[in-house]
């Protein structure tokens, strides 16, 4: 097993140096095709893993592959550790980068930078297969950075496009933010721990609870708490949570693929998987976990009304994975770590399918993305519309679909818990039902239903996308519909993941509930004696009467409540203050430092001062290699006897 | 009386197999050399790339294993002395390949070069096996007298002939105070015999003036060897009077036999006065990092240039030496080996460069590279990067450990002053990178070479890459012939 554990990274690997560095002489059809073998060569291998550590309940495997050095009795190494956890993941990030890749051929047809694309894409499949595979704190951090890294390359794709530009930078910077914590959090770990290795770590863990550090004088902090904020504040940075929340929209600059893949179904979601992967230690902590919690479901509200204003496609879309994220971390924080995962799973099918779908009408389009012009979409492009259906349903919770189930474990959960904050997040994660339903079906009516509001040029030209489009929505669409009813008994409430996730007897609300139900069927007949379902459907009822029925509404609606109106516009002020105090500040201070520190410290007295003298030195060091061989005897000479006299007087 | 018979033993001829085999197949190349005209010249090359491939064979056949004294206790084979025999033996074989293009271009393709490169060799692996005082110099004086006329090879080229004289003369000077000290200690200790000298040191204490003295001797003739400061003058001027393949041959090879001089002669003869030399080793180990870099900046000649990288580098090297213990020897083991590789690398790329009437020995030289090619560019930027200790290239692992190392004995100014002058370093290597990649191309020939020079010289760089990927091999072995 191990070989196939080794080849499911390295073969997108090697697909994307192929298309990376020989693209430009294999030319387009080889590029992607060496890419997408290597991603599907992943997607086979993962799914044998799968079988192998799921199916057949095989022990985990947790091995070293290569030790890079030891440097102070710490290894760095390269490892895996494959669980059900990381089988799981290695299905998703697999699957849907599968998909995303084929459809690529389709969405960046006509794009000259092909090659580029493919290899990038590859490259992150890559990245983020390291970061879920990883036994050790060290390539975890490899494989964030990397994904890190590749995203920022791809939001800036288009790198002539000035807004592209400036997403991507945003994003970078957000990231740092984000990074900057998880690497204190990592440097915590190994102050206290002595090793980043995970199984050794969380060996460790419950001897560090009860522990205090004092960082200032007189306030002992306790180390665990510290450390998982600090972890998290790193999930916050790449899974987008409020505040870091900031770039994620303007990522949507990036090609529409990407949106699916990176900053939808996988990448966003590798903060999420990593506090999971981290529950031996966030167990030990409940203010961290009500800190998760609070964070969590602050996103998944507000972040949900925002979708409501928004009129380019893809930003509804973008916003909608805000609120689902802050779903998943809400989970986090209320120990249903199963549940968050199970979210994330089922989420990143249907999004990555509303993503696609979004893209595939952006292409009919002809590359618009105002909602505002379009209309009436279903007659021309009957399997866009009915995927895009799907994925809207699913992503409502509509009963029987995917999303459904993972997102009622999840407020179920919620119900049950007693952490602080835990009666804000079930307030929150209820009304963000209503929310979701209501800008999912504004956007699906304005796009499918309705007057056909664009121009008749564009009309005429509008059609049903080729094969490569279409089949990734097909195959999307079907998990969509019925991971959920599967995966639901294990996942949401079972004890699926065994030893990979660690929940205390004291947090262990999702047991509990287990008892209300016996099987996917029954569930949802349970449903309807609960909220959800019936907010979920006012939230449809009222997209349609507002969209459909008075299309004149929204606009007096909008008159009305201007100042509200004018605030979700400005997305709360976070881009406008973060512009102003954040980007501004340090753009004074950077001036500051510039004229004060590098101009005249550094430049002036550091730099040209200690170039001056040591090229002073060196003119001077120059003169004794006279070239006289006398000269060169006489130093030897000066250099013994400066030697002897030493030996003696010392 | 039969004991006394006995005085005479027959020598263990199976221990001196390499050496044996070294010397015979360069008599055989003097010989067959005469016969050939210069048509055929090439078959004296092909024979010296024989010789040592032979000679890599028998080595690595004898390795493992017990140290064995042989020849009345005044020679050693040993793990650490087969390991560095062998680095000797690939990088000359390495500097023969580089050279023979360069030579054949200029009419310097001569059988000399090679009979007086494999002489060399043998002093080398005298040297690295040496387990007596004698033999320590035996080995030192048939280096240093290949050396002398390697220099002086182009005898109508003025500069060579100067550098050649220069060489000469400061090198017996430094062979007089090298024998001078030990006659010395032969004074006190009554044995040149180096772990009978080790043994008579420990046990009669080390508080003599004139054992004192005479380790002062000993280490200003190392030091000379070395070429650390203030012992250092003839380095630049030889590197730049020499031509290329002989400074190719004298920077690489013997600093791989003086850390055995100074393994065999400071450590295994003369711990005893550890704290002595460890302290004048300190001196000389500040200076030669100071000067080395600091001096490197202003120089024009690529050639002089790393001369003085040299320099610094050796101040490096001792560094693990003056931190002493088997993590601070395997340290500077590791870093010698790795800066052969290094230094045979960088004078390779300047081999590739040049061509008959051209030597790319300037700075400018190397102006747009990456316009001219975008291959070599990247091979002289790792080995750039490798000198100046940047990550992953393994000359940063080379840095670490001996650094380590230092901390480790609690000197931590010394490890301060180290870093400091690398940065200073750092400098003048990062500046070839900017202007190979930053600055516009003087002149835009194409770079014309023979297919093994460009296969080497390409393995030579990625190698860089590749040990600092996976330094854990090469560093295991250093530690274990240390240990």
């Amino acid at each position: 097993m191990q070989s196939i554990y080794l080849a499911i990274p390295l073969a997108p690997l090697l697909g994307a140096m192929i298309a990376g560095f020989f693209g430009w002489k294999i030319g387009r059809t080889a590029s992607h095709i060496a890419a997408i073998t290597g991603v599907a060569v992943a997607f086979v291998l993962s799914v044998i893993v799968f079988k192998h550590i799921v199916i057949d309940a095989a022990e985990p495997f947790n091995g070293t592959v290569y030790t890079w050095m030891v440097s102070n009795g710490i290894n760095f190494q390269i490892g895996f550790l494959i669980d059900k956890l990381t089988a799981v993941m290695l299905i998703v990030v697999t699957f849907v980068s599968l998909m995303v890749h084929i459809y690529t051929i389709g969405y960046m047809h006509d794009d000259p930078g092909y090659q580029r694309f493919f290899s990038y894409i590859a490259l992150f499949t890559f990245s983020m297969l390291m970061l879920v595979m990883s036994n050790n704190f060290l390539q975890l951090f490899f494989g964030w950075e990397a994904v890190g890294l590749v995203s920022y390359l791809l939001i800036g794709f288009w790198y002539k496009k000035p807004t592209a530009i400036y997403a991507n930078l945003k994003a970078f910077l957000v990231n740092r933010v984000g990074d900057f914590g998880f690497l204190l959090g990592i440097a915590a770990v190994l102050m206290y721990t002595g090793s980043l290795d995970y199984a050794e770590v969380f060996k460790q863990a419950p001897s560090l609870s009860g522990r205090t550090m004092e960082i200032f004088d007189g306030h002992a902090w306790s180390i665990l708490t510290v450390t998982c904020i600090l972890l998290f504040i790193g999930a916050m940075g790449k899974s987008a949570q409020v505040p870091l929340h900031v770039w994620l929209p303007d990522s949507m600059e990036g090609p529409t693929p990407i949106s699916a893949l990176i900053h939808a179904a996988t990448m966003v979601t590798a903060g999420i998987f990593m506090v999971a992967r981290m529950s031996p230690l966030f167990e030990l902590t409940e203010t961290a976990l009500s800190f998760v919690l609070v964070i969590g479901a602050t996103t998944a509200l507000f972040m949900g009304f925002l979708g409501l204003v928004q009129n380019d496609i893809k930003r509804v879309v973008a916003y909608s994975t805000l609120s689902q994220l802050g779903y998943m971390t809400v989970a986090l924080g209320v120990s249903a770590y199963s549940a968050g995962i199970f979210h994330l799973m089922t989420h990143a099918f249907f999004k990555a399918l509303l993503f696609l779908g979004a893209g595939a009408v952006i292409i009919a389009m002809h590359h618009e993305q105002d909602m505002r012009k379009m209309g009436g979409l279903r007659k021309y492009m009957p399997i866009t519309w009915i995927t895009s259906l799907i994925g809207s349903l699913a992503l409502i919770g509509t009963p029987g679909f995917a999303g459904f189930y993972s997102k009622d474990a999840i407020i179920v959960a919620v119900r049950e818990s007693s952490l602080a904050g835990a009666g804000y997040a079930y307030m929150a994660v209820l009304i963000g039902v209503f929310i979701t339903a209501l800008y999912s079906f504004r956007m699906y009516f304005m796009v499918f239903h309705g007057k056909e509001r664009m121009d008749d040029h564009t009309r005429e030209h509008l059609h049903e996308c080729s094969k490569v489009v279409t089949v990734p929505l097909i195959l999307l669409a079907i998990p969509s519909v019925i991971a959920g009813a599967i995966f639901v008994d294990q996942m949401a409430f079972g004890g699926f993941f065994g030893s990979a996730i660690v929940v205390d007897e004291s947090h262990r609300i999702a047991t509990e509930v287990t008892h209300h139900f016996d099987s996917w069927w029954g569930l949802i007949l349970h449903s309807f004696a609960d909220y959800p379902v019936y907010l979920a459907a006012g939230g449809v009822f009222t997209a349609w009467f507002l969209y459909m029925k008075r299309p004149d509404l929204p606009d007096m609606i909008q008159q009305r409540f201007a100042l509200v109106h004018k605030v979700l516009v400005n997305k709360y002020g976070f881009d406008r203050f973060n512009e102003i105090v954040f980007a501004g500040g340090s753009r004074l201070l950077g001036g500051m430092f510039w004229r004060v520190g590098d101009e005249k410290l550094i430049d002036g007295l550091v730099v040209n001062g200690s170039a001056k003298s040591i090229g002073w030195f060196s003119s001077i060091a120059r003169r004794f290699q006279s070239g006289y061989l006398y000269h060169y005897a006489f130093v030897m000479i000066i250099g013994l006897l400066l030697l002897l006299t030493w030996i003696v007087f010392r | 009386m039969n004991n006394e018979m006995a005085v005479i033993e027959m020598p263990n001829l199976a221990l001196v197999m390499p050496e044996m085999f070294l010397l015979g197949m360069t008599c055989v190349l003097l010989v067959l050399d005469l016969f050939l005209n210069d048509r055929n010249r090439i078959i004296t090359y092909l024979l010296a790339q024989l010789t040592l491939f032979g000679a890599v064979v028998i080595t690595f056949s004898q390795m493992g294993g017990e140290a064995v004294t042989g020849f009345s206790g005044s020679f050693v084979r040993d793990s650490m002395g087969d390991i560095l025999k062998i680095f000797i033996y690939v990088v000359t074989a390495i500097v023969f390949l580089y050279s023979r293009q360069y030579l054949q271009l200029r009419n310097m393709f001569r059988g000399e070069y090679y009979a007086l490169g494999l002489f060399g060799v043998l002093g080398m692996m005298i040297m690295v096996s040496a387990h007596s005082f004698l033999t320590v110099y035996l080995g030192l004086e048939l280096l240093s007298l290949s050396l002398y006329s390697m220099v002086a090879l182009n005898r109508d080229s003025e500069a060579s002939t100067e550098a050649a004289m220069k060489y000469f003369v400061l090198g017996a000077m430094a062979s007089g105070m090298l024998l001078y000290g030990m006659s010395m200690i032969y004074g006190i200790t009554g044995s040149l015999d180096i772990k009978e000298v080790g043994s008579y040191i420990a046990n009669n204490g080390a508080n003599n003036i004139i054992l004192s003295f005479g380790l002062v001797f000993v280490v200003v003739g190392l030091a000379f060897k070395l070429g650390a400061v203030p012992f250092h003058m003839w380095v630049p001027d030889i590197y730049q009077g020499a031509q290329t393949p002989v400074t190719l041959y004298l920077g690489a090879a013997p600093k791989i036999a003086a850390f055995a001089m100074v393994m065999r002669l400071l450590v295994d003869g003369m711990e005893a006065l550890y704290v002595d030399w460890q302290q004048m080793l300190t001196i000389m180990a500040v200076l030669s990092l100071a000067l080395g870099n600091v001096v490197a900046i202003a120089q024009t000649n690529i050639k002089r240039m790393l001369a003085y990288s040299t320099i610094s580098h050796v101040g490096f090297l001792l560094l693990g030496i003056i931190a002493a213990g088997p993590d601070g020897y395997s340290a500077s083991m590791f870093y010698v080996l790795i800066y052969a590789l290094m230094s045979t690398g960088a004078f390779g790329m300047i081999i590739l460069l040049s061509r008959a009437g051209f030597e790319a020995d300037t700075l400018d030289d190397f102006k747009g590279l990456n316009e001219r090619s975008k291959w070599y560019a990247f091979i002289m930027l790792l080995i750039m990067f490798s000198m100046a200790g940047v990550p992953p290239t393994v000359g940063f692992f080379a840095k670490l450990w001996v650094l380590e190392a230092v901390l480790n004995v609690d000197m931590v100014w010394l490890a301060a002053v180290a870093v400091l002058f690398s940065v200073i370093g750092a400098y003048y290597y990062i500046r070839i990178v900017k202007l190979m990649y930053f600055d516009k191309a003087e002149d835009n020939s194409v770079i014309v070479a023979d297919v093994d020079l460009k296969v080497v010289v390409s393995a030579n760089g990625i190698l860089m890459l590749v040990l600092g990927l996976f330094p854990g091999m090469l560093m295991a072995v250093c530690q274990q012939v240390l240990a």
